[in-house]
């Protein structure tokens, strides 16, 4: 495994220009061009905030002394959903990216698990143009939301969210290549893991924090304390959940290791199915 | 001292059970069955232990028919996909030529391409700025480097995924019959490029169908056959084996194709034309012991047998016949007009033959026509490119007819006939 991940670092060359080709490929020749990808966060937002923040107010209210109604909704909003694209983007992406590819792992020898790699980290620097966006959404509309010196923790956010990312991204990859309609379930499974992720709403709800078997469903979920970690580095402006966050790294890097175990296991069997 | 070995490589693919390709994920946990649907129940062997030493240097040939398992020896020999059982031990940089042009992405300019591709194939980013304006100049595209590759031609294509892959400079160039698509002026550029190597010392493993070329540039030649090696040698004997079992072969596909072509002719209306008045019909080939065969020897004399019916009493007919080769070039044609026959009368049932002596026509496949018509053309019974034959021969000279001819030297010049193989 070490070794193995060792190999990775020498693709390093070839994973920056395939994520830089995916980068210029996406959107050339669209109108908007790379405010596309501000444009569809922006759009989702737009959606939520009307939905969530004026058509069905009122089930947040004051969360960790802070509001969220309002444009405050709309920033909270946006803290969480940034991150939860990126994820649901890399794993949708990866359940394809082999069938795309395919000429890469059949005619040439290639080393195919930079494929999820770049998924992953494509999205990831879409997420990190979204970044900016939000911080100054924070600044110039947040009401008693203020930038506090824990923004620099999100980093640690990122890493964490990247690793379990990543091992999810293998496992679904490799998967998807014998299970061909695990795709469609993966559309409606992320749905419904959206809702399940504090996202639309605070975890710290007292809705919420008031049934306890909600409380441990939502616990058992790595995405809740991820996303968690950058509301309360961006929105709450405090310091990350000491405990949850480190857990939450243990569990990725066991999905990871899980995840690439398997698409190991069935590298072998890509070049004939794919 | 041997760039390339492989010891007894077996490779097995696992065809997964007819009903696996129906099941789904939730099925195969609904049935508790998701591992072991992982698990293939049906093997098909594609290489049974095939071994064999390249010398440095040197152009080893793989040829066999479709399915004999050479693309998968490449793709294991290129370090594609893994042997089930056995080993491969290279030394050197491998490139393998068995798609041009493959990672190549549409929407992204060539320039940018060639960057990305050969980082693919293993270059550095400096190393591919020292090579660019090669790689550019043998593609011939220097002015379209900077558009988008959707917009090249297939032939462009092409031409710049073998540019990229060659310039790589591999010690060990594998190439997979890519040469085959590409367009008339680059492909001579390409076997320059391949002898180039082979000057330089370099080995290169060859799979190709084009038995001439296989002739003109290996070494060695190995004939896979169903997953093992039938035979492994000089470059003419082991491609004259091969002809020869073709051939035989082809003789019992005709056969069988023949009779399908027959009935597919029957509905071809367009094909066929003419008032049927007099008709032709039950046309066969048959040779001189009265066998049908659709396979002749170029000097074995063969007959064109087919019955007439006449519904009407005429005295003005003419029966004729032209034969084409695949390009569509009538390579001869005749009738009873031009040979002077004066028709008197035809009423009825008739059998009629054409004794061909010897054809003489160079190896290939030909068309034949039938048709019986008035001397003014007024057609009674046409039958066009209805009829094939192939006429097989041990010279491969080209062109349409073999003019028989001798050669003659003087006794100073040393050249001598090679004995036929047996």
């Amino acid at each position: 495994m070490i070794s193995k991940l060792k190999d990775l670092f020498k693709y390093r060359q070839l994973i920056v220009t395939l994520v830089s080709r995916e980068l210029k490929a996406r959107y050339r020749g669209t109108v908007f061009g790379f405010f596309w990808s501000l444009i569809n966060p922006l759009l989702l937002l737009a959606v939520y905030s009307i939905v969530f923040g004026i058509i069905l107010p009122g089930s947040s209210g004051r969360v960790e002394n802070k509001d969220i109604t309002g444009i405050n909704y709309s920033i909270f909003l946006f803290t969480g959903l940034l991150p939860w694209i990126w994820f649901n983007s890399s794993i949708l992406e990866s359940s394809n990216v082999l069938f795309i590819h395919g000429n890469l792992i059949k005619k040439i020898k290639f080393p195919i698990e930079v494929l999820p790699i770049m998924t992953v980290l494509t999205n990831m620097i879409h997420f990190m143009f979204g970044v900016p966006i939000l911080l100054v959404f924070i600044i110039f509309f947040g009401k008693g939301v203020v930038i506090t010196p824990w923004v620099f923790f999100f980093p640690v956010a990122v890493f964490v969210q990247f690793v379990f990312t990543m091992g999810l991204s293998f496992l679904v990859s490799a998967l998807t290549v014998h299970f061909r309609d695990l795709k469609d379930i993966l559309a409606n499974l992320l749905t419904l893991w959206f809702f399940g992720t504090p996202i639309i709403y605070a975890f710290m709800t007292p809705a919420i924090q008031n049934h306890k078997a909600m409380v441990l469903a939502l616990s058992l979920n790595p995405m809740t304390h991820i996303i968690e970690a950058y509301h309360y580095t961006f929105f709450f402006g405090s310091l990350p959940h000491w405990k949850k966050l480190p857990v939450t790294l243990i569990a990725g890097l066991i999905f990871f290791y899980i995840g690439y175990l398997i698409f190991d296991k069935l590298r072998d069997t890509f070049v004939e199915e794919v | 001292m041997y760039p390339v070995r492989a010891e007894n490589i077996v490779k097995y693919y696992k065809k997964y059970a007819n009903k696996h390709k129906f099941l789904t994920l939730k099925s195969a946990i609904v049935n508790k069955s998701l591992f072991s649907d992982l698990k293939s129940n049906e093997i098909f062997e594609a290489l049974k232990g095939v071994s064999f030493k390249v010398k440095d240097g040197e152009t080893l040939s793989i040829i066999g028919e479709n399915g004999s398992g050479k693309s998968t020896l490449l793709k294991i020999l290129a370090g594609i996909s893994q042997p089930s059982s056995g080993n491969i031990l290279t030394n050197g940089r491998i490139s393998a030529l068995i798609e041009l042009g493959a990672g190549f992405h549409p929407e992204i300019s060539g320039r940018e391409n060639i960057f990305i591709n050969g980082i693919i194939l293993g270059l550095t980013k400096k190393k591919i700025q020292e090579k660019y304006n090669d790689i550019v100049h043998f593609a011939e595209l220097e002015e379209f480097i900077n558009n988008p590759v959707k917009t090249y031609s297939s032939g462009m294509y092409m031409r710049l995924g073998f540019s990229i892959a060659i310039n790589v400079n591999p010690d060990i160039l594998l190439i997979d019959e890519v040469l085959s698509v590409g367009d008339a002026s680059f492909v001579p550029k390409c076997i320059d490029k391949i002898n180039e190597f082979k000057r330089k010392g370099k080995t290169i493993i060859f799979v190709s169908h084009d038995l001439s070329t296989v002739e003109r540039i290996s070494d060695e030649v190995i004939w896979l056959k169903d997953g093992k090696i039938e035979m492994q040698g000089y470059p003419k004997r082991v491609t004259d084996a091969y002809l020869e079992y073709i051939g035989k072969r082809d003789e019992k596909k005709a056969g069988k194709k023949h009779k399908a072509e027959e009935m597919e002719a029957e509905k071809n209306r367009e094909k066929r034309w003419g008032t049927k008045e007099i008709e032709i019909s039950k046309v066969k080939m048959i040779d001189k012991n009265g066998n049908e065969k659709y396979i002749f020897e170029q000097n074995e004399p063969f007959t064109i047998e087919f019955n007439v019916n006449s519904k009407i009493e005429e005295k003005d007919f003419v029966f004729g016949i032209g034969i084409f080769n695949t390009e569509g070039i009538q390579c001869y044609g005749s009738n009873t007009l031009i040979e002077d026959f004066k028709s008197q009368s035809i009423k009825g049932k008739g059998k009629i033959r054409i004794n061909i002596s010897n054809i003489n026509l160079v190896n290939g496949t030909y068309f034949f026509d039938l048709a019986v018509h008035k001397r003014d053309g007024y057609p009674f019974d046409y039958h066009h490119f209805q009829y094939t034959f192939k006429i097989t021969s041990i010279y491969r000279d080209v062109g349409i007819a073999r003019i028989s001819h001798e050669w003659e030297f003087s006794k100073n010049i040393k050249i001598h006939k090679k004995s036929l193989p047996k």
